[in-house]
């Protein structure tokens, strides 16, 4: 009886928070296994021979045996993958085909120009989608409603590419606005030491006023391209919990106080909505994160959208996997982050 | 005389039938989404694009391949060409219209594949617990921790380019929504006291699944694919952009802004009015999803 | 006795797709410092009338009166901003279930020190300290602790008496209460009542004490105003309750049990539509 007590203390004893979060690792651990299974069976399917594209053609069948064992295709595919994970756990994507260079340096490279764009494509998002959706609920039916109806309908059915294009037309071409495609003028590569490899960050920790000038007309556009899809739905998403909130009972609370609508809207209901709003935006995070193929083809933007479609294009199987990973490793990060921050906006979750 | 009493017999109170409630049910519904413009307008693109790709060959004024060379790039309102000549001097209109086909082929092999797809994997999942659920959920996550559209790429690189390969990689990265709402669906039917009664009659698994779930489930689905269309639409126009669905010189959307692009400065129609095609045809399912979502799933609107 | 309110011919209405529904229908009363019991069945408009006297009835609801007078004010001719400050400060309303109306995501005491500070220029310290002596007025215990605490960790009579405390904080000269132990526990029910009619005695308020509950409101409440479909069908002193003529305050009475008048059958209680149709009966004391 005693002995049981004590147990059953001893598990009362064990902080909760210990066991979410060994919850949380051993799912981060199995999705992320996951997704390596995935890219591993994708690099066995795909109809390129990973030893013909590096031997060449003409190589004789000794050279050929080598090099085939020599990268573990004899093996059991279970071994195989088991040297992939090794090697992941390195961060050894292995030699990308085209340059020979290691994957995991092109990746270290193109990433930062994939983080900047984003980055600033969300501010947009945020900054622009979060007010104009609260006022379309709290002035719902109204015209400013009916004009947040009209910007996320046409962002949702606008292709990117397309409305890319166009951008590069009126803004560039056309009016001259903007800088066109590319991160920075061609006079101005390479001028700023590449300290985080965001340009724009760069150039202001090398005080260079020009390189920032020029980076800054170059990337407002592809910024306020994906900007413009993450506000389509953001401002959607904050506009449907924003509703939901304002007729709660605690909203009559705070106006029975005497608190003014404005304080009602942005102290009390706003505050209730972080918690959905963050895995929203999170989610358009990691979608302009991953998913901005299309505009920095349209760009030219050397990020990782851009690099891992080249890669696929000429059949460059390491270093698409190896984009693959690091972008669903991105993936899974934004996730673990916006549970964390569940915990420090809603007191119920904790 | 006739007419109206029909409507009234529509719109009774008092069904005397179950086929007369559910045709009643029906017309209530057609009713509410008939009041809603947005979603009409919608639906009459979506009638008209449909009208648009049956008679393609009657309505193109000219054979989309033929090309000619003479008259390449014409502009718009050019004689005889309408919105103008492409780089090779085909008609873009007849291309339009002719990519109408296209459009819709891949969209109704889309909607046909990802959401029963996920219905299965969904209702399997929900209805048998236990492990099964957990292994399944667990696919369904690593298939949505990629992200879409590098996902479709790898696919399409790995089977090849080409239309029916596209179909096939947008179907594989569309599925896991549906399966997750089809679960999160069985679950509350599965736990309901009719669902014991069927049990108690000696149903079994299957017939419970097919007959009584299934059909629960189709509405919120059939909302879902038709909101996700749009995102089907600009998915297969992004792989044709990027040369990895329909192939030249056939006249897919996408693919025909891609080879407009490259006098977006100059000429600058040929990418804008495939674009326009595109964006008009996604905005009607859009619209027309809203509506959808009004009548068969209020509890989901706003 | 001196009239703290008095509401002449109120109505509210809501559009609908048949034209507009009258909530409440030319409701007519005044309170002094007693105790005020509005009942009626749900849809009666018993919790509209409360809602249109702080005016928080939203567009597309409508509210017409001859007057709402508070003292010498007519609250139908404030602007919105004059009405901010009458809310909380003079008039004040405790709902139904704590578990909905407390912010969730906010401390007890941030929320406490809001109301005060809303009408008064105290400082946050001096609000700390005077929202600590409201908790312990409504006999909560560890007022510091609560003070931190966050709804969800409170139970249900704890969660009205902090509503309590906040809505009387700014000490205002009317209380709405509009259902206030519907939700709680029959257990703390009792005790939540007595704490709130002693603040209100102390403090010589006024209280509207709207309810569904005829025994509770009889028991409780100096005076009764028995709503049906928007209007006052009948007004009566509390302890007179029993001798009601009214067909429907008699009806609702025989549908209760009584253990000193057992019955083999309770009777069911019988609507006529005339009674919506008559004039509203005058609620002025």
């Amino acid at each position: 009886m005693a002995l049981t007590d004590r147990t059953g203390e001893g598990r009362a004893s064990l902080p909760p928070w210990i066991k979410t979060t060994f919850l949380t690792l051993g799912s981060i651990a199995v999705t992320m296994l996951g997704l390596l299974f995935v890219t591993f069976i994708i690099g066995r399917v795909m109809p390129i021979d990973p030893v013909l594209a590096i031997v060449g053609e003409r190589a004789s069948q000794s050279t050929y045996d080598a090099v085939f064992e020599e990268l573990g295709l004899d093996k059991p595919l279970i071994v195989q993958f088991g040297y992939y994970i090794w090697d992941v756990l390195h961060l050894d994507f292995g030699t990308s085909l085209l340059n020979a260079r290691p994957v995991s340096e092109d990746i270290a490279r193109v990433f930062p120009a994939t983080l900047e764009l984003a980055t600033l494509g969300i501010f947009f998002g945020i900054v622009l989608g979060v007010p104009l959706g609260v006022l379309a609920a709290v002035r719902k039916g109204s015209w400013i409603d009916q004009v947040a109806r009209v910007v996320a309908l046409v962002g949702y059915s606008m292709p990117i590419f397309w409305l890319g294009l166009m951008g590069l037309l009126i803004f560039y071409g056309i009016l001259g606005w903007v800088g066109g495609p590319g991160r920075v003028g061609i006079f101005y590569v390479d001028v700023v030491p590449p300290v985080t490899g965001m340009i724009l960050i760069d150039a202001l920790l090398d005080r260079n006023w020009d390189v920032f000038k020029n980076a800054f007309s170059h990337i407002i556009l592809p910024a306020a391209l994906l900007g413009y899809y993450s506000l389509a739905y953001i401002s959607r998403m904050t506009r449907s919990f924003m509703l939901e909130q304002l007729s709660a009972e605690y909203i009559t609370t705070a106006r029975v106080k005497g608190m003014s609508e404005w304080d009602v809207v942005w102290k009390h209901a706003v505050k209730n909505i972080r918690v959905q709003l963050i895995t929203v935006i999170a989610l358009s995070y990691a979608t302009l994160l991953e998913g901005s193929v299309l505009t920095e083809i349209i760009f030219s933007w050397p990020g990782i959208g851009s690099y891992i479609t080249t890669a696929l294009l000429s059949a460059d199987m390491n270093a698409v996997l190896g984009g693959t990973v690091v972008v669903g490793l991105v993936f899974i990060l934004l996730n673990i982050f916006s549970d964390l921050l569940y915990k420090v906006f809603d007191p119920r979750a904790r | 005389m006739a007419d109206q009493t029909f409507r009234e017999w529509l719109v009774t109170d008092t069904p005397t039938s179950r086929r007369h409630a559910k045709l009643s049910a029906l017309y209530q519904g057609w009713l509410t989404f008939r009041s809603n413009t947005m979603a009409m307008v919608g639906l009459g693109i979506l009638l008209l694009l449909i009208v648009v790709a049956v008679a393609a060959p009657i309505l193109s004024p000219h054979d989309p391949f033929v090309q000619d060379l003479g008259n390449r790039l014409a502009p718009l309102g050019s004689e005889g060409h309408l919105l103008g000549t492409d780089s090779l001097g085909r008609d873009i209109l007849s291309r339009l219209i002719y990519g109408a086909r296209i459009t819709l082929y891949i969209v109704a092999l889309v909607a046909l594949i990802a959401p029963i797809a996920g219905l299965l994997v969904g209702t399997v999942s929900g209805y048998a617990g236990g492990w099964v659920d957990i292994v399944l959920m667990r696919i369904t996550d690593i298939f949505l921790a990629f992200p879409r559209l590098v996902l479709a790429l790898a696919f399409v690189a790995a089977l090849g380019a080409g239309i029916e390969n596209a179909v096939l990689a947008i179907s594989l990265t569309a599925w896991p929504p549906y399966a997750r709402i089809a679960r999160a669906e069985t679950l509350t039917i599965r736990s309901s006291d009719y669902i014991a009664a069927i049990r108690l009659q000696g149903a079994g698994a299957f017939r419970i699944i097919t007959r009584h779930i299934w059909p629960l489930c189709i509405s919120s689905l059939i909302v879902r694919v038709t909101l996700d269309m749009a995102g089907i639409i600009l998915a297969a126009a992004g792989l044709g952009f990027l040369g990895l669905g329909a192939q030249p010189p056939s006249p897919e959307w996408g693919a025909m802004i891609s080879e407009g692009r490259r006098f977006i400065l100059d000429h600058w129609w040929v990418a804008t009015m495939p674009g326009l095609a595109i964006f008009t045809v996604s905005l009607a399912f859009n619209l027309l999803g809203d509506g959808l979502r009004d009548v068969l799933d209020p509890k989901a609107g706003e | 006795m001196d009239t703290l309110l008095d509401v002449e011919n109120l109505w509210v209405k809501f559009p609908t797709r048949q034209g507009l529904f009258d909530a409440v229908r030319g409701v007519s009363f005044s309170l002094g410092r007693e105790r005020l019991g509005i009942v009626g069945e749900s849809g009666s408009g018993k919790s509209m009338t409360g809602r249109a006297i702080l005016r928080l009835i939203r567009p597309p609801g409508i509210v017409e009166a001859d007057h709402i007078k508070l003292g010498d004010d007519n609250l139908l001719a404030k602007s919105e901003k004059e009405m901010r400050a009458v809310r909380g400060q003079r008039i004040s309303m405790v709902m139904q279930d704590p578990k909905f109306s407390l912010n969730p995501v906010m401390t007890i005491g941030d929320q406490i020190i809001e109301a005060y500070r809303l009408h008064s220029a105290a400082s946050k310290s001096k609000a700390h300290a005077k929202s600590l002596e409201m908790l312990r007025a409504v006999s909560i215990r560890d007022a510091e602790r609560v003070m931190r605490a966050y709804p969800h960790e409170m139970s249900g009579g704890m969660g009205q008496r902090i509503m309590i405390a906040m809505m009387l904080i700014p000490n205002p000269e009317i209380l709405i209460a509009d259902e206030p132990t519907s939700a709680l526990d029959v257990s703390v029910q009792r005790q939540v009542l007595d704490i709130m009619d002693r603040l209100v005695k102390e403090r010589g308020m006024g209280l509207i004490f709207i309810s569904h509950d005829l025994n509770l409101v009889a028991d409780f409440c100096d005076r009764v105003l028995i709503m049906y479909a928007g209007r006052v069908v009948e007004v009566c002193e509390a302890d007179k309750l029993h001798e009601a003529t009214h067909p429907y305050t008699q009806g609702l009475l025989n549908s209760l049990p009584r253990l000193d008048m057992p019955t083999d059958r309770l009777e069911v209680l019988e609507r006529d539509p005339a009674w919506s149709e008559v004039p509203s009966v005058s609620g002025r004391a």
